[in-house]
């Protein structure tokens, strides 16, 4: 594995990592908020691997600059993909924590475990 | 240097998110989760993206971190220990993926290589085009809000539809009882520390938001982040008045206003361009010069867009803010 | 303005556009007749679209202006026109055959911000039937998510919110994975125009990468689609659903999501790698098989009406993913004909539990006894769409049922093993339909005190537009039993489309 290869995939590599500690928690914890910030981790790790494949060497931001010589940008398009995803992600955990509150009040618990043991 | 900088970033944020799933106190979670947002933000800055290191600043360390809180205090701030049962086979299937993620992922053009396929074809258009089409240098922008502007318009609706959905899950008045009723705070306002700052900033705070959503076409901003900000001072106006004077500031029917104002407006433009002869978004047939059409189509929608986005996050905290804590069963 | 050209978009943004004007129609039923009207203008452009499309067009669309792939497109062909009725048409007949119902399940200081999210997943579904673009399918995806998790939050009892929760977790992840595939693809390609992708694809197939991104996007879907052991979430979110909720979503919710997986699979990965298919088929095979027998053997057992037909509805996915593995153009045609005749019957089965529910507060199978007797016509629609869901000859289900077994017997002697499965699985249905038949028509009514004022009551049929709607359903199982040439024409041609884009 060459420095080279290693650093241009590092990255992607924390991605992966991220991913699947966001998904553990989604998974293995038993507290409904904790499995919402769990599923908060998994979708940022699916950020930063869109921003990650957007980079351009040696490039700067997609913000055309009047007068520049041979200026290298960055990729715009990812960028505007992850606006939307970002806004979807608080939709969603907002979605999420009003239906938790809810549970709360009517169960009086937010653990699996005695929620699944209620009805 | 800056690679250094990065490796050190990307460590910081496992790490941070390792213990964000470790600890048991949720509150202790929500700020290393904020903590992990304004990581994230400060990489994606790195990586050149620069509106989104903005919005994700702004709404994912922010706004999210203020919505958890709020469910905090309506629900409970520790974690019972008790995990699921099935916790061997989580993590056996979890490191089998990550293996398989990563081994999957090696064969991915290098970071930052030029010549990736993402890079050929599609981005070159938006980049030598822009300039010529609108008239205006923010890629990002152009992309968003015309390009693409179908896909900000379904955006929009999501915000409105979380706005509804959180209205309608937690304003739901089935009964008499004391948990329905309004409790109204005081806010912090007796402290010095917070009513000073406070003071400063959320005049300040306006007044970035502002400039965001005007300045979005040469710089990075937009209607979201403006709309994210300008949510942002009003929700810290609320925790040092208090819910009640925060809400005669700014009503409940206000913010539904600006919610369907914004996404109508958003829509009506679409529909303009179609009875004008274009296709559904079509900026360019609004007036004689499709360039400065589309500047003034962008400047509309992306109003549409803060507006819808400022009275959402604002309802949301507010459903959660105005409602009182029911006590727990231990 | 030429209103035919604008048919596509206008499908989307009709209930899109009319969903916050919704929210501020407070007065009493005002909401529910603005929806009901938006509901029958999107069911009518559909109809037109379809009525384009069987002549032979196929409609097109570039939003803003722009060129794919440059900017977003829309693209109605047989497929989408398929789905584009069953969603429509689902839709309308919910909230035309659920009034009362939604009455009695939902406050009205509350209808307003229901039917607002009623129009979002309206517009949601469509949107991802008609759009040519991958993110714009995720994008639309989500806003028919999150409108289908308020709907189902809003049902009667409290169990409505840990099936919402579980519904939330288990959406989330599926449409992230497929947000990660679809990732994977762009990183390899550049675009994210379907047809696009299906042409780049070919100059990339041999990296490890592709079969990865197919891997996460087939996943995904499978997820949103309830397919077998990703199904989970679909039980109890039926169940505890308001009645009308469960009338839309059953009839349409999980078909658009096996549409995406079929169009992904079908235009973009298997264009580029015909090895590919076959992934994909020995995937899909066993577990819709799985589906079939084990969802069908769980109704047999289940107590509570709602249940017992929700897990039918996930063996009935079983059937569409089956047909589609068979990678044939007849199994193609069986799964989308599938998909039209049981949304036919499935709406029917539960707008007549909406109308039992009028009466009924408990829906336990042994509390519905003797139901017949007071509802005679609420009880011949379920034994209508339950003969269609068995495919008894005459009623729609039989059309697709033959279909699926003819496209199996093509292959040879695992097809005929196959057969077997689906005739056990169509036993079971009878078991399970029968079982709940019995209860209604035979048996003594049950003492009934379960109204508000403690007194009995004597149980009348339902409200005669809840009535009239479900019989009307009833009567289009026969209906296309008996002619079933409009749905199957486009049935065929959708399966052509997708057989051709494998070349």
């Amino acid at each position: 594995m060459t420095l080279d290869a290693f650093l241009g995939h590092f990255n992607y590599w924390v991605f992966a990592i991220l991913l699947m500690i966001g998904f553990y928690a989604v998974i293995a914890k038993g507290n409904l908020i904790k499995k919402l910030v769990g599923l908060s981790i998994f979708q940022s790790a699916v950020f930063l691997m869109y921003i990650s494949m957007s980079k351009v060497e040696g490039g700067t931001a997609p913000i055309l600059q009047a007068g520049a010589v041979d200026p290298i940008y960055s990729n715009p398009l990812p960028q505007v993909l992850i606006l939307t995803a970002i806004v979807v992600g608080v939709a969603t955990l907002s979605l999420g924590l009003a239906i938790v509150v809810r549970i709360n009040e009517r169960y009086g618990s937010i653990e699996e475990r005695e929620l699944l043991d209620a009805d | 240097m800056t690679i250094v900088f990065a490796l050190f970033l990307l460590t910081l944020l496992v790490v941070t998110a390792l213990a964000i799933v470790r600890t048991k106190n949720l509150f202790i979670a929500t700020m290393l989760l904020s903590i992990f947002s304004l990581l994230m933000a400060v990489n994606f800055f790195i990586l050149d993206a620069a509106d989104v290191a903005l919005t994700e600043a702004a709404v994912g360390a922010g706004v999210t971190t203020v919505i958890f809180l709020s469910a905090l205090r309506l629900t409970s701030q520790y974690e019972r220990g008790s995990l699921a049962s099935s916790r061997w086979i989580a993590v056996i299937v979890v490191v089998t993926t990550t293996v398989l993620l990563i081994s999957g992922t090696i064969n991915t053009p290098n970071l930052g290589d030029p010549n990736a396929p993402v890079h050929q074809h599609v981005a070159p258009f938006y980049l030598e085009n822009t300039e010529a089409l609108m008239g205006f240098p923010n890629v990002v922008t152009a992309v968003l809000s015309s390009f693409r502007g179908y896909d900000t318009l379904g955006e929009v609706f999501v915000v409105f539809i979380a706005a509804v959905g959180v209205m309608f899950i937690l304003d739901a008045r089935q009964g008499t009882g004391p948990e329905y009723e309004l409790r109204v705070e005081k806010g912090l306002k007796h402290h010095l520390i917070p009513r000073a700052v406070g003071g400063l900033l959320i005049p300040f705070m306006l007044l970035f938001g502002l400039y965001v959503q005007f300045h979005g076409e040469y710089g990075p901003g937009g209607g979201f982040q403006a709309g994210a900000i300008v949510a942002t001072a009003f929700i810290l106006h609320a925790i040092l008045e208090g819910e009640r004077t925060a809400l005669k500031a700014f009503s409940r029917n206000a913010q539904m206003a600006l919610i369907i104002g914004g996404s109508t407006l958003y829509g009506a433009v679409g529909v303009v361009c179609m009875l004008k002869g274009g296709t559904f978004l079509d900026y360019s047939v609004l007036m004689e010069d499709p360039v400065t059409a589309r500047q003034v189509g962008i400047i509309i929608i992306e109003l549409g867009v803060g507006m819808a986005v400022c009275g959402a996050l604002l309802s949301i905290f507010h459903s959660f803010a105005a409602r009182k804590p029911v006590a727990q069963a231990k | 303005m030429d209103i035919e050209s604008h048919l596509p978009i206008l499908q989307v943004i009709i209930p899109l556009l009319f969903s916050p004007l919704v929210v501020l129609l407070q007065p009493r039923g005002l909401a529910w007749v603005a929806t009901t009207a938006v509901c029958i203008l999107s069911f009518a452009i559909a109809i037109n679209m379809a009525i384009l499309v069987l002549g032979g067009q196929t409609l097109e669309y570039e939003l803003g202006g722009w060129q794919p792939p440059f900017g977003i497109a829309l693209r109605i062909d047989a497929i989408s026109s398929l789905l584009l009725l069953i969603v429509t048409g689902a839709a309308t007949a919910a909230v035309l055959g659920c009034r009362e119902s939604l009455n009695q399940q939902i406050e009205s200081h509350r209808q307003p911000l229901f039917f607002a999210a009623w129009l979002l997943l309206l517009a949601g579904l469509v949107g991802m039937v008609v759009t040519a673009d991958a993110f714009n399918i995720f994008v639309f995806m989500e806003i028919s998510s999150l409108a289908g998790y308020i709907l189902i939050a809003g049902g009667p009892d409290r169990r409505a919110l840990l099936a919402v929760f579980k519904y939330l977790i288990m959406g989330t992840i599926g449409a992230t994975f497929y947000l990660i595939g679809v990732g994977l693809v762009y990183m390899m390609t550049g675009t994210l125009n379907l047809d696009d992708m299906a042409r780049l694809l070919p100059g990339v197939a041999d990296q490890t990468t592709i079969p990865f991104a197919a891997a996460f996007i087939t996943v995904g879907l499978a997820l949103k689609a309830a397919m077998f052991p990703l199904h989970v979430w679909l039980p109890n979110a039926y169940t505890h659903a308001p009645h009308a909720v469960t009338v839309f979503m059953a009839a349409c919710g999980t078909k658009v999501a096996v549409y995406v997986l079929l169009r992904f699979d079908f235009v973009v990965f298997q264009s580029a790698d015909l090895y590919h298919g076959l992934q994909f088929s020995l995937f899909l095979m066993p577990f819709a098989l799985l589906g079939i027998v084990v969802a069908s053997a769980v109704a047999m057992f289940e107590g509570q009406i709602k249940r017992m037909l929700a897990f039918s509805s996930v063996a009935q996915v079983g059937y569409i993913l089956l047909g589609a593995s068979l990678l044939t153009q007849d199994g193609l045609t069986a799964s989308f004909a599938h998909m039209f005749n049981h949304a036919l019957a499935k709406s029917t089965l539960f707008l007549s539990i909406a109308c039992l529910g009028m009466r009924f507060m408990d829906l336990r199978i042994d509390q519905l006894s003797g139901a017949a007797k007071s509802m005679p016509f609420t009880a011949a629609a379920f034994l209508i769409g339950g003969l269609s869901l068995i495919g008894v000859p005459g009623t729609a289900g039989f059309i697709s049922k033959w279909l699926l077994i003819e496209a199996l017997m093509e292959q040879g002697e695992q097809g005929l093993l196959m057969v077997g499965i689906v005739l056990l699985s169509s036993l079971m249905a009878v078991v399970y339909i029968w079982r709940t038949v019995e209860v209604l028509y035979f048996r003594t009514p049950v003492q009934q005190d379960t109204t508000q004022q403690g007194s009995e009551v004597v149980l009348s049929e339902a409200p005669a537009l809840m009535v009239g709607v479900t019989l009307l359903m009833a009567a289009l199982n026969i209906v296309f039993g008996v002619m079933p040439d409009v749905p199957l024409s486009l049935a065929e041609a959708a399966a052509e489309i997708l057989s051709g884009a494998r070349q």
